[in-house]
Order: structure tokens, then sequence, then C-alpha cells
């Protein structure tokens, strides 16, 4: 069994799955195989990749599963992958959130069926690559090509304002990943290598490492996205079909937050020393800003986003910290955000589905119609906001104490962007599930069905095994954590 | 080596003279279905020329007195003339015949200008390159005047006539001044003789400038750019299609020799002037091509923008350079090639497609076609996985390694301008309403079609093996 290569079938499992989907033809019976098709790959993908998570050695710094064979031999670049404790768990969240996505388009989506099934698989094999890249050039290629299948799933199934939506988001996220192109080159040209692996430490001057630093900055900044770069994902995640946005904020978003651990952390620790107040004050200014505009939001979609756009900002405050406690509570946070905010997502899709609005005013007392779904939407939200035995709150926590080490003040503002957080979601829950139906339209509207709950019902599970038993995903992650801290504290002398 | 008579006919550029000549008395003689006839006879003809110039026999004695060379990169580059017209007559064969324009003309006419280019690109010699550059240019003014009914195609006829004679005086004029201050034609010898000075004379200078000048309206760098977008339009797609593809393939290979040639020590003087024809060419072609309807102007725009990128490669002058353009002319032509393989057979109701909106709802009536226009267009773009972005990624290669950082900010910035108006093609494909007035057409000769569907499969899957064109562009040397 030691020679099967067990991560390249799951990153191609997807992409097989897709091609086979598209030979079946679009008829009534054809339609329903489709779905099933699509089921079933995302769920042998998840399947293999927990099998990843079993035989993954905790006490292993290093690279495991790797794989390497030469792809373009003039440049010594290769097709190189494999696993650490920060890409394992990333790895899984796409793997667990792509089924769920395709369960909750299995009635919405009714256009284009074969098309969709194959983009959402051919994203998750785009996005378990990337995460599984050890060569630099083969994770520019999975980085990029995320914007294709993305593009066409809010252009084609988006709402009203998709072409837009669509449009923004494919130019903005690929100006700054085109300057990333450039900081690679010239990576490669230094050094004379793209292994990931080889590179993290601190090969690079001070002046290049700025330059690079800022470069990987534009494509990470627009990814996660940070304040000022954020506009496109309010945009993108309420033009999204449901599903869109769960994979939009569930695993895009933490792209941006890989890529900064990897390459500014792992690559730049000079520079990254240098620029830790800037991504500082952006981070709180982001988290604060953010909050306050998510609370003045009337459509829950984007008030939604612009949570996330908060949340983010805590992950990168934990990110920056470069201690172990800000490290592993922004890897944490980037797992709970995963789950919660896809989770969150979902929820809306619920009562969009039935109500075809998403106006926050249009509801109100759902909790007397809908009690399953007013009880798992509130697990949903106090783990957004944090509450102890969610998942939100270990994460959180963990930074918030991260921070105390570095300096009270930013520990501070992410202390009150947590708080912020439980203002706009309590107070989205009140409006939209409390009090009694005023609105006729509402009189009627049905409780989950089984396919909802077999939906969010592993999404509840997974938030509170986060929450409960953090262990079990902080343990993987230390070793490589521990190794990004020492090269950070070698190079920068302490 | 004996100058035998059996040799003589070897040489690729006088084996295609006398087949040309062939194939006209043909053309000529045959009385009945002319086109179709000369056209076969033409390409059978065509495709022998690249086996005379790889496998090359003659070598030696093919130089007349260093008036002609040769290398590999030389080599490569006719191939990919050759392969360039062949696959445009292929294309558009079916095109002139629905179109009523078979003439047995159009094909010598092509394999006359495929002559011109094979002597331009092996040239060793000013003059042998001005009159090549002659030939080519003559047969492209009548081709694009071929439609002689039509008020549009003699517009850019006349246009594209007025324009490159202009440029071709230009060329010529640079050429006297370079002849006058070096004492000879032959690039050697004006290597050798400028090698001697520590930086050129204003003489020279100004030679060199006047040539570049008329280089560049060959290639269609901004700002000698004007005719392109008008040309492309007015000529019938089959002509614009060759025009896209060979002419370009030919200039760019002459101006990467005359600058690394005769030039190459003073860098420093023509760098600046390429620099700028990249920036220029890049950015205008991203920007004026926003505001297109029509699919030609928008490809012409799309050319404009690929020269910027061949050009940054130019700028490099290193050997990372020589494989990036390798690597990017044989990609843009695959890429064109595919693109006007489907706009030569697609028909709407209002006749051939050439207008965006006309596209809208083609994914839902023809999803392969959709599908690989799509591709295509996201190729161009240069968005991974797909090979434009391959292209592209060898260039910056080569320019980092040149230290041009700037100009390579610049290139991916304007990559990204231009990505707008690609995914504008697809957006109208997928996400518009299906406008219900558009009976699509799309009927498609099968050789086309196999060609069509061979370089789709190129463009997709050439990321899982690129080693095969990589390591071939590595073998490469000027």
């Amino acid at each position: 069994m030691t020679d099967w290569p067990l991560l390249s079938v799951i990153i191609f499992l997807p992409l097989i799955g897709g091609f086979i989907i598209l030979i079946i033809k679009e008829d009534p019976v054809g339609i329903i195989n489709i779905r099933w098709a699509a089921f079933w790959t995302s769920i042998g993908t998840f399947i293999l990749s927990c099998l990843l998570w079993l035989q993954f050695d905790s006490s292993n710094r290093s690279y495991q599963f790797v794989e390497k064979i030469s792809w373009f031999e003039d440049l010594n670049f290769n097709y190189h992958i494999g696993v650490d404790g920060i890409s394992l768990f990333m790895i899984l969240l796409s793997t667990f959130l792509t089924p769920l996505c395709i369960l909750a388009s299995w009635k919405s989506i009714q256009k284009r069926i074969k098309e969709y099934m194959f983009a959402f698989l051919f994203l998750e094999t785009v996005m378990i690559g990337m995460f599984a890249s050890i060569d630099m050039l083969l994770f520019y290629i999975f980085f990029e090509t995320v914007l294709i299948p993305m593009y066409l799933i809010i252009g084609i199934w988006g709402g009203e304002r998709r072409i837009y939506a669509s449009f923004k988001f494919f130019l903005y996220t690929l100006l700054g990943s085109v300057l990333m192109l450039i900081a690679l080159i010239v990576i490669y040209k230094t050094t004379g290598s793209m292994n990931i692996a080889e590179l993290q430490g601190n090969y690079f001057a001070r002046s290049t490492q700025i330059f690079l630093w800022l470069a990987f900055f534009a494509s990470f900044a627009v990814k996660i996205p940070m304040w000022p770069f954020h506009t496109w994902l309010p945009d993108a995640h309420v033009e999204a079909p449901t599903a869109g946005s769960v994979i939009l904020a569930g695993v895009l978003l933490k792209m941006g937050g890989y890529g900064f651990i990897r390459f500014s952390l792992g690559m730049l620790p000079e520079a990254t020393a240098y620029f830790i107040p800037f991504i500082m004050v952006l981070s709180i200014i982001a988290i604060i800003y953010t909050s306050f505009v998510a609370l003045a939001q009337s459509d829950i979609k984007k008030l939604i986003a612009y949570s996330s756009v908060a949340h983010m900002g805590i992950v990168t405050i934990g990110i920056f910290l470069v201690n172990q406690q800000g490290l592993e509570g922004a890897m944490l946070q980037m797992l709970s955000h995963g789950v919660v905010s896809a989770a969150l997502f979902l929820c809306v899709g619920v009562i969009y589905d039935r109500m075809h609005t998403r106006q926050i005013s249009f509801y109100g007392g759902l909790v007397n119609k809908m009690p399953f779904y007013s009880a798992v939407f509130m697990i949903f939200m106090l783990a957004s906001v944090g509450l102890p035995g969610t998942s939100g709150f270990v994460g959180e926590f963990l930074v918030v104490v991260g921070a105390f080490r570095f300096s009270s003040l930013i520990a501070i503002g992410a202390a009150l962007g947590i708080i912020l957080s439980a203002v706009y979601m309590l107070y989205l829950y009140k409006r939209i599930i409390f009090g009694t139906i005023v609105n006729q339209k509402l009189k009627d509207i049905l409780d989950l069905d089984f396919r909802e709950k077999l939906i969010l019902i592993p999404l509840v599970v997974s938030v509170l095994l986060i929450g409960i038993f953090p262990n079990i995903f902080l343990d993987p992650m230390r070793q490589s954590i521990e190794t990004i801290i020492t090269n950070f504290e070698i190079a920068n002398g302490k | 080596m004996g100058n035998n008579f059996l040799q003589i006919l070897l040489v690729p550029e006088i084996a295609l003279a006398i087949l040309t000549s062939i194939c006209l008395l043909y053309g000529l003689f045959s009385k009945k279905n002319s086109y179709v006839r000369t056209t076969n006879l033409a390409l059978i003809s065509l495709m022998l020329i690249p086996f005379l110039v790889f496998f090359n026999p003659t070598t030696n004695f093919a130089y007349y007195n260093e008036l002609f060379t040769n290398s590999s990169f030389i080599q490569f580059f006719k191939i990919l003339v050759i392969v360039g017209s062949l696959s445009t007559i292929i294309i558009s064969k079916k095109y002139f015949i629905e179109l009523k324009l078979a003439r047995f003309e159009i094909p010598i006419l092509l394999m006359f200008s495929t002559l011109g280019m094979l002597i331009m690109i092996c040239s060793n010699n000013l003059m042998v390159m001005y009159l090549a550059i002659e030939l080519q240019s003559l047969s492209l003014y009548v081709l694009a005047t071929i439609k002689r009914d039509s008020l549009h195609s003699a517009e850019s006829g006349v246009k594209y006539f007025v324009l490159g004679a202009l440029s071709s005086g230009i060329l010529l004029y640079g050429f006297t001044l370079i002849y006058g201050f070096t004492g000879s034609t032959s690039f050697e010898n004006i290597y050798l003789t400028i090698g001697k000075l520590d930086n050129l004379n204003l003489g020279l200078i100004f030679g060199l400038v006047f040539v570049l000048v008329g280089l560049a309206f060959k290639v269609s760098a901004v700002p000698f750019h004007m005719w392109t977008p008008d040309v492309y339009e007015g000529a019938p797609t089959s002509i614009t299609a060759f025009f896209a593809i060979v002419p370009k393939i030919a200039a760019v290979a002459i101006i990467f020799r005359f600058c690394l040639e005769p030039f190459g020590n003073f860098y420093n003087e023509w760098s600046q002037i390429i620099i700028f024809l990249s920036i220029a060419s890049m950015f205008l072609g991203a920007i004026a091509a926003i505001a297109q309807n029509n699919l030609k102007r928008l490809l012409a725009y799309s050319s404009i923008g690929h020269v910027g990128y061949v050009l940054i490669a130019l700028a490099a002058a290193n050997d990372e350079g020589i494989k990036a353009v390798v690597i990017y002319m044989f990609i843009y032509m695959i890429m064109n090639i595919a693109i006007f393989a489907i706009l030569l057979s697609l028909k709407s109701s209002k006749g051939f497609v050439e207008k965006i909106d006309e596209l809208s709802g083609l994914s839902k009536s023809n999803p392969l076609i959709g599908l690989s226009l799509a591709i295509i267009m996201m190729s161009m773009a240069g968005i991974p996985p797909f090979i434009g972005f391959f292209g592209k990624f060898y260039v910056f290669i080569a320019a980092l390694n040149k230290g041009l950082v700037v100009l390579s900010i610049l290139g991916v910035l304007a990559s990204v301008i231009s990505a707008y108006y690609y995914l504008r093609i697809i957006k109208v494909m997928y996400f518009d309403e299906i406008n219900s007035n558009f009976n699509y057409n799309f009927s498609i000769s099968y050789q086309s079609k196999f060609i069509l569907v061979f370089l789709i499969l190129i463009m997709t899957f050439f990321v899982f093996y690129p080693s095969l064109l990589i390591s071939f562009a590595s073998s490469v040397h000027i």
C-alpha cells in the first residue's frame, strides 16, 4: 500500500468523475444520474482524504505522501505534491464541503446541471491540488485555475447582477495573482529552485524579500480578503448560487491564509517582521470597519460576507503574530470559519430556496414554523460569535491569547471584533428567527426536509468536534507550525 | 560540393518556387473546379517543403555567397510558416467556396507569399531581405482585395498597400543608411564593421531606427499598427486568418534575427525602441480591444497585444528569450488556427458570424463549439492550465533573467486588462440569455474538424506533458 499514490488519486478523482459526468446525456433520467455520480465521486474523495488523515504521522514535521514526477525538465519544475500539518486540514475542508455543496444544489440548480457538476468537481481537484503542491509553479497553476470554474459558477448560475460580480471576482483576483507570478520567477531566478519545502528559511536579501513580500501580499490579500481589497467579496457572495458561496467562503478564502503562512512567513521572514505593524493595522481596521458594515446590511448573504472579512481579519492577526498560539489559533479559526460560514450560507440557502429573497426584513418569526431549522441556525450563529464549546471559540481565544503576548492593543482590537460579531449575528438571528410571523407569505413555510438535514447535521457535528476536541486538529499541525516559528525566529535573530 | 542539378531542386525555396509555378499552370489549364484542384495540388506541394527544410540536404550549397544562412531557429520558423499556411489553406477551403470566391489564384498567391516569407526568414543580406519582404507583401496586398466587388475589401487592400508601401520605403531607406555607413549589405560584414565601433554613429542609428520602424509595421507593433484592425475586418475571414498567423510568424523571426545578428553588440541602442514598442503594443492591444464588437477587429487587437509579449522576449535578448519566442509563436499559431477554424465554419442566420453578439447562446445550441471557443479564449488570456499561460510564462522568465522587472510587471498588468475582453466572449456565450433569432449552422469539413479537435486537445492537455515542446525549444539557437 505504501506505493499507492493516494494523494494524486485524491486530487484527480473528482476530475475523472467530472469527465464521466460530461459523457452522460442530459435527459430527465440522465440528470438524476449526473447528480448521483457527482455526489458519489465527491464522497469517495472525502473518504480517501479521511484515509490521508488517519495515515498522517503527527510527529513528522516534513511533507508526507510525497510524490515527485519530472515535469518541466529544462527548468527543474516537478509535479511535486505532499501534505504537511498545515495543508492536511485544508484538503480535508475542501473534500468535506464539496459533497455538501453538491447536495445543496440538488434542487436549486435546474439548468445546465451537467456543466454545474463538472465545474464543482473540477474546482475540487484544483483546490486540493493547490493545497498539496510543493512545487511553486504547480501551486500557481492551481491557484489561478480556481478562477475558471468559480467564474463560470457565479456567471452562469448566479443571481441578477451575476455578470458584474463574476467579472469583478475574476479580474480582481487575477490582478493580484499575476504579481505572484513575477515573484515566483524572481525566486526561481535567485535560488534556482521552485521547491516550497526547500525554500522555507531565509534565502533572500532584505530588499528582495520586501519586493517579493509585496507581490505575494497583492495576491493573498485580495484572496483572503483584507481590507481594503475586500470589495469583490460581498458582490461575489451575494450573486453566487448557495453552493458557490459555500465554497467561496469555506475554501477559497483560506487560500489566502494558506499562502501567507507558506510564502510570507515561511520564505520571507525578514520582510514579514518588517511588515507586521502594517498587517496588524489593516486587520484591526478590517475587523472593526466590516463589523459595522455588516451590522448595517439588509441582505443576509451580504451580512455574512462582511462577517467573513472580519473573521479573516482575526486570522491575519493570528498568522502575523508568528507565535505558537497565534498560528494555531489562525489555523483553527480558518477551519472553523470554513465550516461555520459554509453552514451559514447553507442556512440562508434553505430559506432562499423557499422564499426566493434574502432580505432580512422579509423574514421574522421563523421559530414558530421551523423549530429544527432555528436550532441548527442558532448553533452556527453561536459558533460564528465564538461561544465556548463551538469551533469559533477555540480559534478566536488562541489568537487573543497570542495577541496579548505580542501587544495588548492588538488583543483589544481582536477582542472587540469578537464582541461586534456577537452584536451583528445576534441581531440578525433575532430579526429572522424570533418574534411572531408578520409576513403572510411565511405562513406555510416548511421545516428542513431530509436532504437539508443531511447537509446540516455533519456541519453541526464538525462545529462541535472542533470546539470540544480541538487537539485532534491541533496535534497534526503542531510540528509544521513550530518549524515555521523556529525559522522565523532564527531569521530575525531572536 | 558539386552543384548538380538535383541539389538545386532540393533547396526548399527553389522547390517551392517551381511547385508554385506548376500549380499556377495547372490552375490556368484546368477548366472545371480549378480552385479545388489547385488547392489540393498546393497542399501537396506545401507538405513536401517542411521535409526539405528539416533534412536540409544542401546546406552549404544553398548559401549563395552568404546571401542566405541557416540555423535551428530559422528551420523552426520556416516549418512554422509552412505549417501555418497549410492549415489556413485547409480551414479556409470551404469558406471560399461558400462565399463564391473560389478562384485558383488564391492558393497560388498564398504560396508566393509563403515563398517570400521563407526567403525572408533565412536571408543573410539586407537586399535579399528587402526583396523577400516585397515578395510576400505584394501577394498579401492582392489577397486583401481578393473580394473585388466588395467596397470594404477594396478599402482594406488599398489601406494596406499604401501604408505597406510607405513602410517598405522607410525600411529601404534604413537599409541604404546602414549600407552607406558600413559599406556592406551582408549581415556578417555589418556585424564585423560595427563591432569595431565603440558606439553607433548617428547615421547608423537612423538606419537602425528606420529598419525597426519598417519591421514594426510588418509585425504590427504599436504605433505602427493602424492598418491591422481595418485590414483584418475588411479582408475575407480566410485571408484574415492567413494575415493573423503566417506573416506575423515570419516577421517576428526576421525582427529577432535583425536585432540579434547584425546589431547584436548594440543591445542598448535597439532595446529602448523594442521595449517601447512592446509596452505600447501590450497596452493598446488590451485597451482598444475592449470597445470592439467585431470579432475580427478584436482578434486584430489581440494579435497586437501578443506581439507586445513577443517583443518582451526580444528585449530580453538571451537564450531564454529565443526559447520563449519559439514557444510563444508556436502557441500563438495554434490558438489562432483554432479560432479561425471556428469562425470560418460558424454561420448564423445573418451569414458567417463576425459580431460578438451573434455568439450569444452558442454554448447552448453547439455546446462543443462553445466549449472550444471558451478554451481558446482562456488560453489567449493566459489563464492556466491552458497552453497560452506557458507562452507568457516563458517570456517573463526570459525578461526577469535579463532584469527587466518593470517591463514584466507592465506585461502582467496588461494581461489582466486583456483578460477582460476574452472573458467577455465567454460571457456572451455562456451567461447571456439565448437570442432566439440566431440559428447556428456549423458546417465544417472533416479536415478542419480534425485540425480543430487536435489543437484543442493540445491546448488543454499540454500542461500534463510539456516536455516535448519545451525540450525542443531549448535546443533552438539563432
